[in-house]
């Protein structure tokens, strides 16, 4: 940690949380290409505020993410804006995997037997990170899947799309208020790779710069122009700029 | 867009029958193998609605795994309804629309604010029934914390090829429903969307009609 920036590397099939400041950014690289983030967010202050996938599709009119949108909690304002991606398309609607369905796909592997090549599953993970902020299942919504897309046929079905992400592949976000992030990196709930995909992400803290008038979130879509100025009343009343 | 299926329940033969106001919730419970109907009674009405395990609060509704359990976003005849545990909640046995969203959710004052002018911030809104619905029904033990992503019965939200959502007219009409049986207890929370600002309700919301079947009728 040299004051400005902070760098760490998560191995595939683990989990972490921590809080970012509003001003700050964390970027997530893709080591080795096939990676899946699972990602919740909340407001540290009163966690009854959290990522709303709904409103974050419906307010910019898109069924992916990715550079220029902003990731929205239920009470209309902005988490973090993804200030830039070189991926294209991270999918916020097929949710997480769950214990069953891990085992399902590639069988169980304990830790008992395994110790840390144990197929961690994303539902557990963020159980576990929840609970350290006294949050549960009740806690639970949408979670984004970072580096994972989703494709959708015109009636109507999915199909996960493997190579969506290659190796070096990175997203940035920018916190815009002070946001409890909950992460794994655990497969994506339809990825149907032969074996348990363990894929690791490096995670780059650093501060942001801030919010010019010219910025391409801000502008990418009026509605996100109101977002912004709903963040800032917020900021402003909490004093947290 | 999945053909229709028509439902032979007689609603003579219902054992209880609502209207259901715009603006107001309808908040019930369903004993297993129950049928409830909902009534799209004047068209282009949006019954935003959510389902929870009646045994247990936590295990409610969830969008996400529904989706990628049946590996598409719209819901229909056959559509299984998910919890967070992956218990059926409900089954959709008939439907005269053929499509319904979940990945709309419901609309809120604070969400209004982004979609519309931050002066819609007063506007009513589901996700205020849905509130003053836990609030009035406290021994429930719902809260917000409670309210996932809903259903949008007779709401049109297509998703294109290259990633966007749109939000269509309704697909639905006057008279539509669609009926689902309850593959366990389950407490119900419609909220009749009062939404003014998009085609959801064709910019005029109105009544919807719920309708209940034992399961010893079938």
């Amino acid at each position: 940690m040299d004051h400005n920036s902070y760098e760490t590397t998560i191995e595939g099939g683990k989990h972490w949380s921590f809080t970012m400041r509003a001003g700050t950014q964390l970027r997530l690289t893709d080591v080795e290409g096939g990676a899946n983030v699972g990602m919740l967010l909340y407001n540290p202050q009163n966690p009854l505020e959290r990522y709303n996938a709904p409103d974050t599709l419906k307010c910019q009119h898109t069924f992916k993410l990715t550079r220029g949108h902003c990731l929205y909690s239920d009470m209309g304002r902005i988490f973090c804006s993804v200030t830039e991606d070189t991926v294209g398309w991270h999918d916020t609607v097929c949710g997480t995997s769950n214990g069953q369905m891990i085992a399902q796909q590639w069988g169980e592997r304990t830790y008992q037997q395994y110790r840390n090549d144990w197929t961690q599953n994303g539902l557990d993970a963020f159980l576990v990170e929840g609970a350290k902020y006294g949050l549960g299942r009740r806690d639970l919504a949408a979670n984004v899947n970072w580096f994972s897309k989703a494709g959708v046929a015109d009636d109507g079905a999915i199909s996960f799309e493997p190579g969506n992400s290659a190796a070096g592949k990175w997203v940035e976000l920018r916190f815009e208020m002070d946001t409890l992030v909950l992460l794994h990196t655990c497969p994506h709930p339809l990825d149907t790779s032969r074996h348990y995909p363990r894929h690791a992400v490096t995670l780059k803290f650093s501060r942001a710069q801030p919010v010019g008038a010219d910025d391409f979130c801000l502008n990418s879509r009026p509605e996100n122009a109101r977002g912004f100025a709903n963040t800032e009343l917020y900021r402003f009343c909490s004093h947290e700029s | 867009m999945k053909s229709p299926v028509r439902s032979e329940l007689l609603p003579a033969e219902a054992r209880y029958r609502e209207v259901i106001g715009a603006g107001s919730y309808w908040i019930n419970t369903l004993a297993k193998d129950e049928v409830l109907r909902i009534v799209d009674v004047e068209g282009n009405q949006s019954a935003d609605t959510l389902f929870f395990n009646a045994a247990d609060i936590s295990d409610r509704y969830s969008a996400v795994d529904t989706i990628r359990a049946q590996r598409n976003v719209y819901l229909t005849t056959g559509s299984s309804l998910l919890s967070t545990s992956g218990n059926v909640l409900a089954e959709i046995v008939a439907d005269t629309v053929g499509r319904h969203d979940t990945l709309g959710g419901a609309c809120a004052a604070e969400s209004n604010t982004v979609r519309y002018a931050l002066e819609k911030r007063t506007m009513h809104s589901c996700r205020d029934s849905y509130l003053l619905a836990a609030a009035q029904h406290d021994h429930l033990g719902i809260g917000k914390r409670d309210l996932g992503h809903n259903i949008n019965f007779f709401m049109n939200v297509p998703v294109t090829r290259d990633g966007g959502l749109t939000f269509a007219d309704g697909l639905s009409g006057p008279g539509q429903y669609v009926e689902m049986r309850a593959g366990m207890d389950i407490i119900v929370l419609i909220s009749n969307c009062p939404q003014l600002n998009n085609p959801c309700n064709a910019y005029n919301p109105t009544p919807l009609e719920v309708l209940i079947w034992n399961f010893d009728v079938r």
